[in-house]
C-alpha cells in the first residue's frame, strides 16, 4: 500500500504544531495501524529526524493508552477497537490520512501525538473506589450476594479502558462517558451502594473542574468508545447525581 | 457542597435545559392544537383564542411562566455553547461528525438561533398587536377578532415562506431535542424505544402541520 499521512507535529506544550505530510510505500494491509508509524518512524530515524511521538502500551485493546484521531474519528474507521487493535486493511492502496491527537482543553498536547489524559486520573481520584475494611477480618466478597443483571451491567461499564475516545469525538469534549461508565460500575454493585452519594458528586465537580464541556446527547462517545459503554450509563448517572444532589 | 453543586453544575444544566425544552413542547403541542381548529372552523378557532387572550389564569400566570421558560431555555443554550466551545481550544484540521452523529444534535445552537429569530417575529406580529390591543389603547372586547387577523397575516407571500422555512429549522431542533430532554433527565430504559418513536413522530408531525395551516390560510383567503 501507498499512503499520504498528514500528521500534527507539535516539539512540546508550549509549542505551536501544524500538519506535516509524510509519503509512505511498502506498508501491508495485514499491519496494525500502530505497525504503520513504527514503519514510518524507523525511516525517519534511519533519515535523522525525530521520530512521531504516539502513545501505545499494550497493543491489546486492554490497557487505554492508545488514542489518535484518525481521519476525523477517535480510534479511526473501525467500531469498537481502539486504536492498536485497528488495521490497515480499513484503508485503501493511495488514502490520505490525517492523524491528529486527541483535543481537548483537559486534554493538553505534551508532543505531537501525545496528550496528558491525567485529567480521568483526577477524576477517578475523586471517588472512583470502594473503600474496604483491611483490619484482619474482611468478609468474603463471594459471601454478598449479586443479583445477575446487576453484575453484568456493572461489569459491562467496567469494561471502560480509560482511553478518553469518548472526549476526543464528543463536539464539547465531554467526559459524561467515561464518568458515567466509572460511576455506574459501582453504583450497580452492593459493595459501591455504600459511598454512592459522594462518589457521583465528586466525580461529577472534579469532571466540571477539569474543563470539560457539557453533554449535548449527540451520542459521538457510544458510536466511537472501543468497548461499547452504553449511553444507559450516561443516563444513569444523571439519575444517581440527581437523587445524591436532593439527598447530600 | 451540594446544594451549590446542583445549580452549577454541568448535569444540573442539563437537566434545567431539558425541562425547559419539554416545558417548551408541551406549549408548542397546546399551540399546534388551537392553531389547527382554524382550519375547520373560525368560529372553534376565535372562541378558543378569546378564551386564552382574556383568561386570567391564562394571560397573568401561565403567560409570563412561559416567557420566562423561553427566556431561560435560550440563554442556558447559548451559556452551554459558549462553555462547550471553551472545552476545545484547538479544534481538528480533520472531522468527520457525521460519522457517530446526526446533523441535527450537533447544530441545536444553529436550529435554536433561527427558531429565536422566528419568535422575534411571531411576537411582532401577533403578541405585540394583541398586548396593544387589548392594554395600550383598551378595547372593547371583541370576539370574532382573531380568525380574521390570522388570515390577514398569512396573506403574504414572503411572511408565509419565512414562517414555513423556520418550522423546518424548528422540525430540526425537535427531531434532537425531543429524545434528549429525556436522556438529559434519566429517562434511558425499555420504554425509550417507543418514546424515541413519538419524539421522532412529534418532530415531523408538528411543524409540517403548523406550515399546513400557514399555507391554508395563504391560499384561501
Ligand atoms: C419552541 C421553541 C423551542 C423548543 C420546543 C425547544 C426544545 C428543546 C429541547 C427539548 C431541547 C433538548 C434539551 C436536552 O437535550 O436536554 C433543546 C435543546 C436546546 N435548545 Fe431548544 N427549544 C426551543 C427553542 C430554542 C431557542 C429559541 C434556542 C435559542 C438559542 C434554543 C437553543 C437550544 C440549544 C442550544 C439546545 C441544546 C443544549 C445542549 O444540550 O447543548 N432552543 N431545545
Ligand atoms: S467510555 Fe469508552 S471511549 Fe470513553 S474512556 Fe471509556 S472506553 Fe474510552
Ligand atoms: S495500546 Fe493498550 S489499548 Fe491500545
Amino acid at each position: 500500500m501507498k499512503l499520504t499521512l498528514k500528521i500534527w507535529r507539535q516539539k512540546n506544550a508550549k509549542a505551536e504544531g501544524k500538519i506535516v505530510e509524510y509519503p509512505l510505500d511498502g506498508i501491508d494491509e495485514d499491519m496494525s495501524f500502530l505497525e504503520m508509524l513504527d514503519v514510518l518512524n524507523e525511516g525517519l530515524i534511519n533519515s535523522g529526524d525525530l521520530p512521531v511521538s504516539f502513545d501505545h502500551d499494550c497493543r491489546e485493546g486492554i490497557c487505554g493508552s492508545c488514542s489518535l484521531y484518525i481521519n476525523g474519528e477517535a480510534h479511526g474507521p473501525d467500531r469498537k477497537v481502539p486504536t492498536c487493535q485497528l488495521h490497515m486493511r480499513m484503508f485503501k492502496d493511495g488514502d490520505t490520512i490525517f492523524i491528529e491527537p486527541f483535543r481537548a482543553k483537559a486534554f493538553p498536547v505534551i508532543k505531537d501525538l501525545v496528550v496528558d489524559r491525567s485529567s480521568f486520573d483526577r477524576i477517578q481520584q475523586a471517588g472512583g473506589f470502594v473503600s474496604i475494611n483491611t483490619s484482619g477480618n474482611p468478609t468474603d466478597a463471594n459471601a454478598i450476594l449479586v443479583p445477575k443483571h446487576d453484575a453484568d451491567k456493572a461489569f459491562d461499564a467496567a469494561t471502560c479502558i480509560g482511553c478518553g475516545a469518548c472526549v476526543a469525538s464528543c463536539k464539547n469534549s465531554s467526559a459524561m462517558l467515561f464518568v458515567a461508565a466509572k460511576v455506574s460500575q459501582y453504583a450497580l454493585l452492593p459493595q459501591g451502594k455504600v459511598e454512592a452519594t459522594d462518589r457521583v458528586l465528586n466525580m461529577v465537580a472534579q469532571m466540571d473542574a477539569e474543563g470539560f464541556g457539557n453533554c449535548t446527547n449527540t451520542g459521538a462517545c457510544e458510536v466511537e468508545c472501543p468497548k461499547g459503554i452504553s449511553l444507559e450509563y450516561i443516563a444513569q448517572m444523571n439519575r444517581e447525581y440527581l437523587s445524591a444532589s436532593l439527598k447530600g | 457542597m451540594a446544594k451549590s453543586a446542583l445549580l452549577k453544575s454541568s448535569i444540573a444544566k442539563k437537566v434545567a435545559m431539558a425541562l425547559s425544552g419539554l416545558f417548551l413542547i408541551l406549549f408548542l403541542a397546546q399551540h399546534f392544537f388551537i392553531n389547527s381548529t382554524s382550519v375547520f372552523s373560525a368560529d372553534v378557532f376565535n372562541s378558543i383564542s378569546h378564551f386564552m387572550g382574556n383568561n386570567p389564569l391564562v394571560q397573568f400566570v401561565i403567560q409570563p411562566i412561559l416567557i420566562l421558560g423561553v427566556i431561560f431555555h435560550f440563554i442556558m443554550g447559548i451559556v452551554l455553547e459558549y462553555q462547550n466551545n471553551k472545552a476545545r481550544p484547538i479544534n481538528y484540521v480533520k472531522n468527520n461528525g457525521a460519522a457517530n452523529s446526526s446533523w441535527a444534535s450537533r447544530n441545536m445552537i444553529i436550529t435554536g438561533l433561527v427558531v429565536l429569530a422566528f419568535m422575534g417575529l411571531h411576537f411582532y406580529d401577533f403578541w405585540v398587536p394583541e398586548m396593544v390591543y387589548k392594554y395600550v389603547e383598551v378595547n372593547p372586547l371583541d370576539e370574532t377578532r382573531y380568525f380574521a387577523e390570522l388570515t390577514h397575516k398569512f396573506e403574504s407571500p414572503v411572511r408565509t415562506a419565512i414562517y414555513s422555512v423556520s418550522f423546518v429549522l424548528l422540525s430540526l431542533h425537535l427531531w434532537h431535542g425531543f429524545n434528549s430532554s429525556f436522556q438529559s433527565v434519566g429517562f434511558n430504559n425499555k420504554y425509550s424505544r417507543s418514546l424515541h418513536t413519538l419524539g421522532y413522530a412529534f418532530a415531523i408531525v408538528v411543524p409540517v402541520g403548523f406550515i399546513f395551516i400557514a399555507l391554508f390560510h395563504h391560499f384561501n383567503h
